[in-house]
This record gives C-alpha cells, structure tokens and sequence, in this order.
C-alpha cells in the first residue's frame, strides 16, 4: 500500500519533471494529468449528447462507461511508455555522470604525478623521455577536458545546469579567455584580436564562468581550423537589449549541408574532421545550453573555404 | 621548527604526490586515511595546518570539519578543502563551516595547490 506520503510525491508534478529535466509539455506525469482532465471532460460531454439524443439512460451510461474506460487505457498505457522512456534517459545521464566522477579522481592522480616528474623536483628527466612524458601528461590533459565535457552533459540533460548569475565584464572575460590560447596560437601564426564597439561597454549578467566555456570553445574552435596563418577576430558590441560576443575566422568553413546539424552533440563537420581529428563534438552543444540558459541567443554565419563567424548575446542588468 | 600539515585523503596515490612535494618543500607531513583518523590526529598533533578530502570512508569530511571548528583546541587550525566535488552547494557549505578555502582538484595543478598551502600558512607564496 502507498503511504500518503508517498501519494503526495506521486502528485508532486513538478518536481518529477524537474527529476527527468523535462519542461512541462514533454513531461509524462504532467500529461497524464492533462488527459486525466481531457477524459472528465469528454465523460462530461458525452453524458450530455447522449442525454439529448438517446432516450434510453442505461444506453447513456454504457456509452460513456464505455469512451472513459478506453481513454483512460490508452492514455495509462501512452504516459506509461513515455515515462519509461524518461526514466531511461535520466538513468543514462546518472550513469554518465557517475561515470565521469569516477574518473576524476584517478585522471587527477595521473596528471599530478606527471607534473612531479615533468617539473624535474625529484630528478631531472632529458631528452626522448622527457618527450614522452609530455605526450603522457598532454593525453591526460585531453582525457580530463573530455570528462569535464561529459559531466557539464549530464548536468544540462538532467536539467541541473546551476548558474550563478552576476554582473560582470565581458571584455575583462574576452580577455581572460584570449589569454589560455595566446601559446597555441602564436605557435600557429594565428593572431587573436579583441575589438571593442566602444570603450564603456556596459556590464553584463549571467554566470561568468559558464559563460567563459562558451568564449574559449569559440576560439579554440577558430585558431584549431584556421590554415595556416591567419587572423582571429573577437568583437563585443552593444546589441540591444543587450551585448553580442562574436569571433570570427578566416578558416576552414563549415558546409552548408552540415550547418544545420553543428549544435548537436557529438556531431562533428565532414570538413572538421579532414583537418582536426581531435574533438568531441560536444563544445558547441554545450555552449548553446548554457547561452540560452543564460537569456542569450547563439549563432553562425558560414562559408566553406572562407571561414566562420559565432556569436551570442547575453543581457545586461535585469 | 618546521611545520606540520595534516593530510586526510583516502587516495594514497594522492598522499603520496602531494605529501612527498610538501616535504621537498620543508614541512612535516602527517597523513589520515579516513575522517576518523584525521579527527584524532587533529586533536592530537595540533597540526598548523589541515587539508581535507571530503568524500573520506568512517566520517564524512563535513563532519570532519563540524567537529574541528567546534572544538576549542582545534578552532583555529585552518583547513583546506581539497575535493573533486565542485558544486557550489558544497563550496558554500564548507566555506560555511569554517573553511578557509575550497579547492577542486581537477582545476588546479600540484605547484597551484601548494602555493595556496602556503598563502593559507601566511608564508610568501
């Protein structure tokens, strides 16, 4: 037998669909409820039409026993299959998430044992196997980013994405953000630029640190499909009601048949993958969660062979 | 006189990489495996400075931490929070109970987390 408790969490809506990371319309134990009332009413309506036009009551009341019971079957058994079908995607979620947690801890050992030995703390280590210390320590770099990755999926699929919203400097971020791929970029003759509209830019608002994800994956993505040399631009200017950040390249392009897919996760461009095997695809779907999170819009403008240009917006002061 | 660091981590890959820095570095490195341990040794070692996992096996590092911040003894003694836990609930918890500062250990390299050991023990970092 439930307890009452039990049935008072039963009809805690929200908080299952909030469980599931669902809105409202795609939540099973909302619509169910929506149906629930659909079949009163029908009940209703149907009561009333056969009292008009069938004279008899036993036939009134066989009809709409009859109409209530195959819609409440039908309904039961829809919502059913929809909540398995949540209930196995939140289980998956779950599952990467303690995935990515459980490799935490030993990428951190790793990369912290590499560190001693490449600092040379306890003995100086030369030459190839210096070389393959830092291929080691590289990987491990590359393995954690992909963990960070996951988790911050499984974070948004669950629909617990926290931001921490505040004012903040878009500029000072642009440049915080320009500044970790400066190394990359020299070494690859790509020059980064930071242009800005007008000098008292007015303060953004949104979480700065998810926000910074969103700015490093557009220029990681610009200097890594730019040939050769070239120029990387990052504007922000004001837009009303609020501010646009967008950087531009003169790189690879993305073609207009795969357009349509780039914010998808784990999608990656045909022409992506001809010049950067690297990749999880998972950096423009993230980012496009947490601009639209944040109030913002996300986009594109792109040519094959000619380059890109991201942007997205985010409001000032709410 | 050098000075003694706690260390309670239940990773004894962790203890060992972090330990045998911060004795190159000069201090005396005492180690906990779970919070029971780490409690006991706080009390008895009087230790000047405390860094603490939080998912730890016997006691929960909150707890851990609860217990220090209530004891006269060791009220004063400041703890780092040296986790992989990084949502801002737990951060805020622990800076709550008294943390001096909260570090995720995938975000920070070893040569970052020793200079905040020793901004935390008012040495120059």
């Amino acid at each position: 037998m439930m307890s009452s408790k039990e049935i008072l969490e039963q009809l805690n809506i929200r908080a299952h669909c909030k469980k599931y990371g669902l809105g409202m319309w795609r939540c099973p134990q909302f619509l169910f409820l929506l149906m629930g009332a659909v079949i009163i009413a029908s009940a209703i309506i149907t009561y009333v039409l056969g009292t008009r036009y069938v004279a008899d009551p036993d036939v009134v009341s066989l009809i709409v026993l009859v109409v209530t019971l195959i819609l409440f079957i039908l309904t039961f058994s829809i919502t059913r299959s929809l909540e398995g079908l949540a209930e196995a995607n939140r289980l998956k979620s779950e599952f990467v998430s303690i995935v990515s947690h459980q490799l935490r801890a030993p990428l951190s050992n790793l990369k912290w044992a590499l560190e001693i030995l490449i600092s040379g703390r306890f003995g100086k280590i030369e030459g190839k196997s210096a070389d393959y210390l830092q291929i080691l320590a590289d990987n491990t770099k590359r393995m954690a980013e992909l963990v960070s990755s996951l988790l911050i999926v499984s974070r948004i699929e669950q629909g617990r994405l926290p931001l921490h919203n505040a004012e903040f400097s878009l500029p000072e971020l642009a440049k915080e953000a320009i500044a970790a791929f400066k190394p990359i970029a020299s070494a690859s003759n790509v020059e980064i630029l930071l242009e800005l509209s007008q000098p008292d830019l007015p303060a953004a608002f949104g979480d700065s640190a998810q926000l910074k994800i969103v700015m490093e994956n557009f220029v990681d993505n610009a200097v890594r499909y730019t040939r050769g040399s070239g120029k990387v631009v990052v504007s922000i200017a004001l837009r009303s009601p609020g501010l646009i950040f967008s950087v531009k390249d003169g790189g690879v392009g993305i073609p207009k048949e795969d357009q349509k897919h780039i914010f998808q996760k784990f999608f990656r461009s045909s022409n992506a993958l001809k010049y950067q095997t690297q990749g999880s695809g998972l950096g423009l779907y993230i980012a496009k969660s947490i601009v639209e999170k944040s109030g913002g819009k996300i986009g594109f403008k792109s040519e094959q062979d000619k380059g890109s240009t991201f942007w997205f917006t985010i409001p000032i002061k709410k | 006189m050098s000075k003694k660091i706690l260390f309670v981590e239940d990773e004894a890959a962790l203890q060992k990489t972090l330990g045998d820095v911060l004795e190159q570095e000069g201090y005396k490195v005492m180690s906990a495996l779970d919070g029971e341990a780490g409690l006991k040794a706080a009390r008895a070692e009087n230790p000047d400075l405390i860094l603490l996992d939080l998912i730890l096996p016997k006691m929960h590092g909150f707890e851990v931490l609860k217990a220090l911040k209530s004891e006269e003894a060791t009220k004063d003694i400041p703890i780092i929070v040296l986790t992989n836990l990084e949502s801002m609930g737990d951060i805020e918890k622990a800076l709550e109970l008294g943390a001096t500062t909260y570090l995720v250990k995938a975000s920070y390299t070893l040569e970052e987390v020793v200079s905040k050991i020793k901004k935390a023990l008012g040495e120059q970092a």
